[in-house]
């Protein structure tokens, strides 16, 4: 089976910037991929390279096996949700649901039927007389939704769509675009610099970073097996030792990362496969469903410690701050990390 | 600039300050009350007196005129002579429009959403330069430089289009005996006068477009030429409109143009010019001075109906 798109060794260069550089991913059909990483760092030129609103300044882009690079935005078979929604303003909802199909010569009986059965799956029967300002920020949402899947493109993009909703809504709309993914089986590419929103949503991740791709994987293994420095910062918190005290705990000088909800407070005798440091405690902040400690090493790292909170306790018997306390981990949650992405390793070309 | 401030003087002035603050409406009624007064009182109100005159009875023989109220006036407006005038500069403010607009569109496409920083400033200047000088001055030029003999001859001859201009000046309504005195002279004249007028609003409503908007429309697999169609085209007849009330409304009133270049016969503006200053019929000018207001009117009317305002 193809890939539903391929880069390879794509670069993407504004003037001295390299928005994209030399990125190779593979996103299989009927994916929910995301591209995940802080402004700036390249994701949202990717999708773009894929909408074909950029073309690449080098390598190739496979989309369904073809090579897209050079192929206009109107030749392509991807659909994309913008961030701003890109209604058209002086049209209603319908002809806008009904644009992709007008453009290409669909009849109005038809493309008005496909019209309304698109505004239906995203429970927005009845609007289609409304103009876009006439609508709230989530309905503007369903429609750019609508107008995009109307035309039945085998690859949806998303440039952060949900970006502009509020909390609530923001979390409703996730459930339902991962619900609409796996009924209509087409892969869809999701722009967010939101990592809940990517672990809650994807099959799989790509961390960016600085034009670079960091890491490609499953939610899961982001999170518990993070490959670099940043993807350990960046996807949830991380205690990221170094230097010294890395090669003291664990024996070698290279940087590791633990999670500060793998790190308890030491009770009863330590376990073989068990480390345990001892630092003042120095900050604790209650967070309702669990409460996150910061304790100072002698060598003054500072390691993040967060509990939860599942048992029925009243305010005496707390740690307090200023207490000197012991803590401990499992050798095994102790995750090796790269300075950089392993592929620079392999001889960068410039 | 840094006085200390004291004294009743600013005390009062705080208390007139703090009244105002406290009731907007009085804060308004100052602020509109002077402009009200002078577009109210000042311009409407000598307008409706221009066009009551239009009811004055002029007599042919003492050249005197008598308040004495008759629709003859505008019945004469009818007659054909007069309806000519009407219908001659009608036809030349929709061609100044229609030409003006197509002209000011792809200057005004390029400015909105190719240029930025000094270009766009540049251009914004370039643009504005004609208006800052006299519009009599730039008339004047223009007959010499449509004349016989003049710089638009001479570069027709060197461009070998002598029997091309010779054959456009020879079909009726539309030619002279020479550029300068001919319907399409004075044509060329109104569309160089009002181009800023018709640039600068599309320029603006074409600004105004978000650049997602064009994108989305290729994304959905619009063609250039669809998506202008669709999106960018329908987007801009605000401006358009806009710049067209500017255009057709300014060549229906304008009495010097026609004057200096083309045919003789009168337009709207110089016929009213006309009437009440070498002839004295006032009551005749005033009837002439109703006809852009109407026409315009109706211009309005149309667009309105045509939705050019739906996107304001």
């Amino acid at each position: 089976m193809p890939l539903a798109v391929q880069f390879t060794n794509v670069s993407r260069q504004f003037g001295e910037v390299k928005a994209v550089d030399r990125v190779s991913i593979e996103i299989e059909d009927g994916e929910f991929f995301s591209m995940l990483g802080p402004s700036g760092s390249g994701k949202t030129t990717c999708l773009r390279l894929i909408a074909g609103f950029e073309q690449p300044s080098a390598g190739s882009i496979r989309i369904h096996g073809e090579e897209a690079a050079g192929l206009p935005p109107y030749q392509r078979d991807v659909n994309t949700v913008f961030q701003d929604y890109a209604l058209f303003p002086h049209m209603n909802v319908r002809d806008n649901v009904a644009y992709g199909l007008k453009v290409k010569g669909v009849g109005k009986t038809e493309r008005y039927a496909r019209a309304d059965e698109a505004l239906a799956m995203v429970a927005l029967e009845g609007y289609g007389q409304r103009k876009p300002v006439q609508l709230s920020g989530g309905q503007r949402q369903r429609v750019a939704l609508a107008r995009a899947l109307v035309n039945r493109p085998r690859v949806l993009l998303l440039d952060e769509p949900l970006g502009a909703l509020d909390l609530k809504l923001r979390e409703q709309m996730q459930g339902e675009l991962k619900k609409l993914q796996r009924q209509l089986g087409i892969t869809f590419i999701f722009v967010t610099h939101d990592q809940t929103e990517a672990l809650s949503m994807s099959d799989r991740v790509a961390v960016f970073n600085k034009g670079r791709i960091e890491q490609v994987d499953t939610p899961r293994n982001l999170y518990m097996k993070p490959a670099t420095i940043f993807v350990a910062e960046f996807v949830g918190t991380s205690n990221v030792v170094r230097g010294d005290l890395a090669r003291q705990l664990s024996g070698n000088a290279q940087p590791f990362s633990i999670r500060p909800e793998h790190i308890r407070f030491a009770v009863g005798p330590l376990a073989s496969d068990e480390m345990e440091v001892t630092g003042l405690l120095h900050d604790i902040q209650y967070q309702g469903s669990s409460t996150r400690y910061e304790l100072a090493l002698d060598s003054g790292q500072l390691l993040s410690i967060s509990q939860a909170n599942t048992q029925w306790l009243d305010d005496a018997g707390l740690h307090l701050p200023g207490q000197r306390m012991a803590v401990r981990w499992a050798k095994e949650a102790m995750v090796a990390l790269q300075d950089a992405p392993a592929s620079d390793a392999s001889g960068p070309l410039t | 600039m840094n006085q200390v401030a004291s004294g009743p003087n600013h005390s009062a002035m705080r208390r007139f300050c703090d009244v105002l603050y406290t009731r907007p409406n009085l804060y308004l009624a100052l602020l509109l009350i002077p402009p009200l007064l002078w577009f109210g009182a000042v311009y409407f109100g000598s307008l409706l007196s221009l066009i009551w005159q239009g009811f004055y009875t002029f007599d042919d023989f003492t050249m005197a005129v008598t308040p004495e109220l008759t629709l003859a006036n505008f019945a004469a407006l009818f007659q054909p002579a007069n309806f000519d005038v009407i219908k001659r500069t009608l036809v030349m403010a929709i061609a100044v429009s229609i030409a003006s607009g197509v002209i000011a569109f792809p200057i005004a496409y390029y400015m909105a959403r190719y240029t930025t920083g000094n270009i766009k400033a540049f251009f914004y200047i370039a643009v504005m330069l004609p208006m800052w000088a006299s519009y009599i001055v730039k008339a004047y030029a223009w007959t010499l430089l449509l004349a016989k003999g003049g710089v638009a001859q001479w570069f027709v001859q060197h461009l070998g289009l002598e029997p091309l201009l010779q054959f456009i000046l020879g079909i009726p309504g539309v030619g002279g005996s020479t550029l300068s005195t001919s319907y399409l002279g004075r044509f060329l004249v109104f569309v160089y006068i009002w181009l800023p007028f018709m640039i600068l609003p599309i320029q603006a409503s074409l600004e105004r477009l978000p650049p997602s908007l064009l994108q989305a429309s290729a994304d959905l697999g619009a063609r250039p030429r669809q998506t202008f169609m669709q999106v960018i085209l329908p987007l801009s007849i605000p401006g358009i409109a806009a710049g067209s009330i500017f255009t057709f409304s300014l060549t229906l009133g304008d009495f010097i143009v026609p004057q200096l270049i083309g045919p003789p016969g009168y337009f709207i503006g110089s016929m009213v010019y006309a009437q009440q200053g070498a002839i004295g019929n006032m009551p005749m000018a005033a009837a002439f001075t109703l006809v852009p207001i109407v026409l315009i009117a109706i211009y309005l009317a149309i667009v309105k109906r045509l939705g050019a305002f739906d996107a304001l």
